[in-house]
């Protein structure tokens, strides 16, 4: 069976994010960028998914400018069979990146669409959702486990103590989350390999962003601790400032 | 044992070397960076304290593709340049010398010679299953009294109706108690003969052959040292590998295994750095940093100034080695400098570390132990500088 997977390029989840001199976005020198992780679990989970079956192919999309090429190479090295890099402006609308990227899929004969979650950069769990919507299919989100079953899947996500159990009619789109697909390492071969599998560059379609950001900010520092005393005669007044002040007891 | 859990390490580029290093050589060096740094650092303190080499992480190795690196794909080995293959031992070596010995003996002391001057037939063999660390192999050249004289070697090889029969001791053998196979480099003729030298594919369960660990290490703890015996061993005539002629094939190893040190030398010094440096942005003596401090500014200042020196000797050197132009005197000058440069890192970061400094907890003691053994093999530090002097000099001093 067939797979997508999309994929996002993003800072690295260590980076120490500075507001660049705009304030809509973020200083970008300097910056390591990486796949996603939530992404890098569907790539994973897709696979396992191929191995499981022993036939189909695992195939990538992601919408940016030209470094994506190298996080879909990263995903060609960890296995996946091919991948098309949708040169375009990634913006922080949900819905016009899943446009663009169900643009693509309409032709790609694959009953199964995975994506992160979310992208470890803007955490907004939009894109999912809406090519789901876009692409008229059925959707599952924040999925730790599935299984293709026939003509169905059947999803684990995890909720408030419990497991639920969803089944999908393909084709669907699942949004994967940290669970049972604890990513490869891409092997040494894997990386030779990569440079010879197809990864094919094309424009994107163009999608009028109907969400923009306005202005960007980092937290405010927290302000300094206090010292109330020190020693056993000190205790009285911390409670009473945690019960009065701080309404945490 | 608590150890320290610091953030995730970045590397050390002071002069943007990243942007010489093409995709697939960074890719290669962060996936082997950070398999090291899931799989290595949790345990390698631990091991080290107990003595042990992590035999566990020897598959992962092989299944990673590290084991072999640069011999080709169709022995199942990964295909990859000289210089891919030296940022895996650089990120080896920033986990522990021991592990990076591990590598270098695998890939470079036993694979290569197999490949460079073994049958085909031996090639089939062996090579798949030492890429995949299913076979570890081991290197016997160095004997008790022929360290840096390996054409004094007194191991003997003699032809017999129907194959050979070796005798001889081989000394300080990494991997030799847990190999299964061993290259053994033994004389076919008279003693001293270097043209006599040849190399046997020998493995390790066959009678006469006995290894004995090396006790009372105080250096790469982490690894196997061991004493190799060979007594009566009776080999069919094809273990002996038809392409070797002298003692210029094993030097054409130590040729290999040195340019790996030189990039390894990197690696744990990064580690000493990058140790150090947290440290002291983080340990707070007189109401300040001591990274604040004059001291140790000059400490971290020498250190991150030779590592880069150290990385662009590594980088050039690799880049030569894969255009065929690299010299054996050329690999003698940076094994030299860059484990030199090592021990001087992991001293100074010991020594910033203050009392802590001598603990497990941290990696900068065990490094810089380490690195004495790796100042002493594969060509100790004094004979590089006479190779050195005799190229620069013409006159042989030894």
């Amino acid at each position: 069976m067939n797979i997508v997977v999309c994929l996002k390029r993003v800072p690295d989840t260590e980076t120490r994010v500075r507001i660049d001199a705009e304030g809509t976005g973020i200083e970008t020198d300097g910056v390591k960028y990486v796949m996603s992780p939530y992404d890098e679990f569907a790539l994973e989970g897709a696979l396992r998914a191929r191995e499981a079956a022993g036939t189909g192919e695992v195939a990538l999309v992601t919408l940016g400018d030209a470094a994506s090429g190298e996080t879909l190479r990263q995903g060609l090295a960890m296995g996946a069979d091919r991948a098309v890099l949708l040169d375009g402006t990634v913006t922080p609308d949900g819905l016009a990146t899943a446009k663009a990227i169900a643009a693509e899929i309409e032709g790609v004969d694959a009953p199964l669409v995975l994506l992160g979650v979310k992208a470890a950069d803007d955490d907004q769990q939009q894109v999912g959702p809406m090519l789901a919507v876009v692409l008229g299919r059925p959707c599952a989100t924040g999925v730790v486990e599935f299984a293709v079953e026939g003509a169905v899947v059947r999803c684990e996500r995890e909720t408030e103590g419990g497991t639920e159990v969803l089944e999908l009619p393909l084709p669907a789109v699942l949004t994967i989350t940290k669970g049972a697909y604890e990513p490869r390492y891409a092997s040494l071969k894997g990386i030779m390999a990569a440079k010879k599998k197809p990864l094919e560059q094309k424009s994107a379609i163009a999608v009028e962003p109907g969400l923009v950001v306005e202005r960007l900010e980092l937290p405010p520092d927290r302000p300094p601790g206090r010292v109330v005393g020190e020693g056993p005669e000190a205790v009285p007044e911390l409670v009473r400032l945690l019960r009065e002040e701080a309404k945490v007891l | 044992m608590g150890f320290q859990v610091a953030a995730k390490f970045q590397g050390i580029d002071f002069y943007n070397l990243d942007a010489l290093f093409s995709e697939e050589e960074r890719m290669v060096r962060d996936t082997v960076r950070d398999w090291v740094e899931d799989r290595v650092l949790p345990v390698i303190g631990q091991a080290y304290v107990e003595r042990t080499f992590p035999t566990d992480l020897i598959p992962e190795m092989g299944e990673l593709g590290v084991l072999g690196a640069n011999l080709p794909e169709k022995y199942g080995c990964a295909g990859l340049n000289n210089v891919a293959y030296g940022l895996i031992m650089q990120e080896l070596e920033r986990g522990d010398s021991g592990l990076r010995s591990f590598a270098s003996v695998q890939g470079a002391l036993v694979m290569y010679p197999i490949y460079a001057f073994g049958s085909e037939e031996q090639r089939q063999q062996w090579l798949p299953r030492l890429a995949s660390g299913e076979k570890i192999g081991c290197f016997g050249l160095t004997e008790p009294d022929f360290g840096s004289n390996p054409a004094g070697m007194i191991t003997t090889a003699r032809k017999t109706s129907d194959g050979w029969l070796l005798n001889g001791t081989k000394m300080w053998i990494t991997n030799g108690s847990m190999a299964d196979v061993a290259v053994v480099w033994a004389q076919t003729g008279e003693i001293g003969d270097t043209k006599g030298i040849r190399g046997f594919v020998v493995p390790t369960d066959v009678a006469g052959f006995s290894a004995r660990d090396q006790k009372g290490k105080l250096s790469l703890l982490a690894s196997d040292t061991s004493e190799l015996v060979l007594e009566d061993v009776e080999l069919p005539a094809d273990a002996l590998m038809p392409e070797t002629s002298g003692l210029k094939n094993p030097l054409m190893c130590l040729t290999q295994a040195r340019y790996g040190i030189a990039w390894g030398g990197i690696g744990a010094a990064m580690a000493c750095y990058a140790e150090a440096l947290e440290y002291g942005i983080n340990r707070i003596m007189f109401d300040g940093p001591i990274a604040g401090k004059q001291i140790q500014q000059v400490r971290l200042a020498e250190m991150v100034t030779k590592i880069t020196q150290a990385q662009l000797v590594a980088y050039h050197l690799g880049r030569m080695k894969d255009d065929g132009t690299m010299t054996p005197q050329q690999v003698s000058l940076a094994k030299r400098a860059n484990v030199d440069m090592a021990c001087e890192v992991a001293r100074e970061a010991r020594r910033l570390l203050g009392a802590n400094g001598i603990l497990i907890e941290y990696a900068s003691m065990r490094h810089m132990a380490n690195l004495e053994s790796v100042y002493t093999y594969e060509g100790t530090h004094d004979i590089h500088s006479l190779i050195l002097g005799q190229t620069v000099t013409g006159i042989a001093a030894f």
